[in-house]
């Protein structure tokens, strides 16, 4: 197919995945990444060539969480912090489903912590896509676990005395089995990061750094969603690169692509082999 | 009629036997004395069958599981004691809201706080109806036998899936450790009830359609029929609602769908009630020793009755009060500083109420009981 | 500023030759909250605000289909037309 032809079936595929009977646009601020990554998302299933009912997209609570209800597969908007386990649940009880879930820094790393280190270790077949707009967009700007050291939100208005963690680095540590980042600049990228973790055989982690201009973005002047999406542009640094650089080189930047990437058994299928040696035992 | 399978069991194991019997094939829980047993011989059982156990991080967690495989397509169950059940409340609630059936078993320890987890106590017997936030309706079912334990929980699951909505298993620490020789049902002796799947097409499907009994037909997944579960209020297709005229809509829903079937949910047990001028109402194992007490008394005539609920919430109001018509002094019998007797108090202001509490760790006993009787009479 | 109608049709002054065929993209102004971002990220200047901040095709002659702008689009109110 003609590159063009091409672009035209990809620009509006994204089309073909929207919610029968929801009402569009969305409920996200104008120029929010959350759309971004939700188009990212809908190409890199449809690449795939995933069936429509196969996919479970599971959710927390939070401006990311709202993604699911719009698109046209099994959804489950859940409680806040418990995507992971809701999504452990689905996905255990029902192996053959692609259960992808949709989380925020938050909603994942604040009262989902517990849970998402777990589900790292566990390695169960879940791939989980992080939004990180480093502040609790939903409830109107408050800090957040990756909220930098010194920036202003609404319950950091004298700058933030607490420390950042990375949730890569976490993810990693605590037993995922594939891990990335990207940014919702890098469209390309992110969805081909998406695609690849979909396809990887247990815990995946891609962190898509977005932007919260409405708070973030206000409250540390860094600027409207084009400014921001801009500053991701001047910011990146590629894995390969970034390897060779030092941490004061590194600080500020965000590193993006694949970061940790390794076999090992799944969770589901590990299970299954005791199923399969005790079935029928009396 | 082969025999039926003979078991030397305690209450949590049987409670297992149950679940399996009722077609649970998920578990998901996390250790707290006194209910450890239910999940370690989950893990044991389940894989036998092609089921599917797993000891989640925590309650929160083990709960969440839980209703995430239901919805997915599985009868799930989780076991725990009073604070891991205080810690489930909030993802009970998203299953009462989400219509999502599942079993939580309390096996009530001595509170509050950590209080004493070997020891017996039922004082979480109003949390079971109160705990989540919000209007909840509350289906609470209470065994007091080991071998009540097996069909008390394969009744909570058939409530479950019957109604579509979480049911509490209200066990405590004397019948969960309390081993009893039992018969296990044979296969296919009792009715077991299975969630209403949808005939409608996919595209015609409505997720939380309004139905003459108020229960909506449910899909699993990968059976085409993609549609969207939130906790959020909803509308009739699961898609969140700030509408003042559909949010009452979605709470009566929830509720008439229960209270206008309470005859389907209550289970009452009657003692020697035809003539008895004093009824002693309890659950659990506190029955026990009302029941034996009952005996005892009617032995040197006193014209006593017994009521144990195994159905606890919704309280059956009218079945009571018409029980204990004859009455004039009614004794409640419970193991906590107060909380059944409530109910009875707002149901049948006119009659003579006596609480006969225990909340010291150990069991009501039968002489206990016929003390206060010779008070009463 | 362009003064073109609110319906991100190529502007009257613009040089398209239509006879090649309809405007590259399309876009969908109920959908598009005028974030601004596809006129920002177009590397071929296509896109300008209307009076309402949503994009117009300006200069649509200058578009290669690079894909930049629909793919950054947040709300799906970008699609490509290019045969």
């Amino acid at each position: 197919m003609a590159t063009a032809e091409k672009a035209k079936q990809k620009s509006d595929v994204t089309l073909h995945y929207l919610r029968p009977g929801k009402k569009f646009p969305s409920v996200w601020c104008p120029g929010c990444g959350n759309g971004v990554v939700m188009g990212s998302l809908i190409r890199a299933i449809d690449n795939l060539g995933l069936s429509k009912d196969e996919v479970v997209l599971v959710s927390g609570i939070g401006c990311s969480s709202r993604l699911p209800v719009y698109l046209d597969f099994n959804s489950l908007h859940t409680t806040h912090g418990r995507a992971l386990p809701f999504a452990t649940g689905a996905k255990f009880a029902q192996p053959h489903m692609k259960v992808i879930v949709i989380t925020g820094d938050g909603d994942a790393l604040a009262i989902g912590g517990n849970h998402f280190i777990h589900a790292c270790r566990r390695n169960i077949d879940i791939t989980a896509i992080l939004i990180n707009n480093h502040i609790y967009g939903m409830t109107g700007g408050q800090g957040s676990p990756t909220t930098p050291g010194g920036t202003f939100s609404t319950t950091t208005p004298y700058g933030n005395v607490e420390k950042h963690f990375d949730p890569c680095s976490l993810a990693a540590a605590a037993g995922a089995t594939f891990v990335a980042r990207s940014t919702v600049y890098h469209e390309p990228q992110l969805q081909k990061l998406i695609g690849q973790a979909i396809s990887h055989r247990g815990f995946s982690l891609v962190e898509a750094i977005s932007n919260c201009h409405t708070y973030f973005g206000r409250l540390n002047r860094k600027g409207d969603a084009v400014a921001m999406f801009d500053a991701f542009k001047e910011r990146a640094v590629p894995v390969g690169k970034a390897s060779k650089m030092t941490e004061e080189e590194l600080e500020d930047k965000i590193v993006t692509g694949v970061i940790h990437n390794v076999e090992k058994t799944e969770f589901c299928d590990e299970y299954q082999k005791v199923v399969d040696a005790h079935m029928g035992e009396k | 009629m082969p025999a039926r399978e003979r078991k030397l069991l305690q209450g949590n194991q049987a409670c297992v036997h149950g679940a399996i019997y009722a077609g649970m094939r998920f578990f998901a829980g996390y250790p707290i004395t006194p209910s450890t047993e239910v999940a370690e011989m989950s893990a044991r059982l389940l894989p036998r069958i092609g089921g599917r156990f797993i000891q989640m991080e925590d309650e929160i967690g083990s709960i969440a599981a839980v209703v995430g495989a239901s919805i997915s397509g599985l009868k799930s169950m989780t076991a725990t004691s009073g604070p891991g059940y205080s810690l489930m409340l909030e993802n009970i609630g998203y299953a009462y809201m989400t219509e999502t059936p599942c079993v939580i078993v309390n096996v009530q320890r001595g509170g509050p706080s950590t209080g004493l987890p070997t020891k017996v106590s039922q004082s979480d017997t109003m949390q079971a109806r109160y705990g989540p936030h919000g209007d909840y309706c509350a289906i609470a079912v209470a065994p007091s036998t080991v071998a009540d334990t097996v069909t008390e929980t394969i009744r909570a699951f058939n409530l479950a899936e019957r109604f579509r909505t979480p049911v509490t298993v209200l066990l405590d620490e004397v019948i969960a450790h309390s081993r009893e020789l039992i018969y296990l049902p044979e296969e296919g002796e009792l009715e077991i009830y299975n969630r209403v799947k949808p005939t409608a097409s996919p595209e015609e499907f409505e997720a939380f359609a309004l139905t003459p009994n108020g229960v909506s037909p449910m899909p699993s997944y990968g059976e085409g029929y993609r549609y969207n579960v939130t906790g959020l209020t909803h509308d009739t297709h699961g898609f969140t609602t700030n509408r003042v005229d559909e949010i009452p809509v979605k709470l009566e829903k929830l509720r008439h769908k229960i209270a206008d079937y309470t005859d389907e949910i209550e289970k009452i047990r009657v003692e020697h009630m035809d003539d008895a001028e004093v009824a002693i109402i309890a659950y659990g194992s506190a029955a026990r020793a009302a029941l034996q007490a009952t005996d005892i008394a009617r032995k040197v005539g006193a014209k006593v009755g017994a009521v144990q609920l195994y159905s606890i919430w919704p309280f059956p109001d009218a079945k009571l009060k018409e029980l204990c018509g004859r009455c004039k002094k009614v004794i409640v019998a419970e193991l906590n500083m107060g909380q059944l007797i409530t109910e009875i108090e707002r149901i049948m202001p006119d009659k003579q109420i006596t609480t006969l509490q225990r909340y010291d760790g150990e069991i009501l006993t039968p002489l206990q009981v016929v003390k206060k009787i010779e008070e009463v009479l | 500023m362009t003064d073109a109608d609110t319906t991100g049709k190529p502007g009257p002054q613009s040089k398209y030759d239509y006879s090649k065929g309809p405007a590259p993209l399309e876009i969908n102004m109920t959908w598009c909250k005028a974030c601004n971002i596809c006129i920002a990220l177009c590397p071929k200047q296509v896109l300008e605000p209307d009076r309402n901040g949503k994009p117009v095709q300006a200069r649509p002659e200058n578009c290669t289909q690079c894909t930049l702008c629909w793919i950054h689009c947040p709300d799906f109110a970008i699609t490509s037309n290019y045969k």
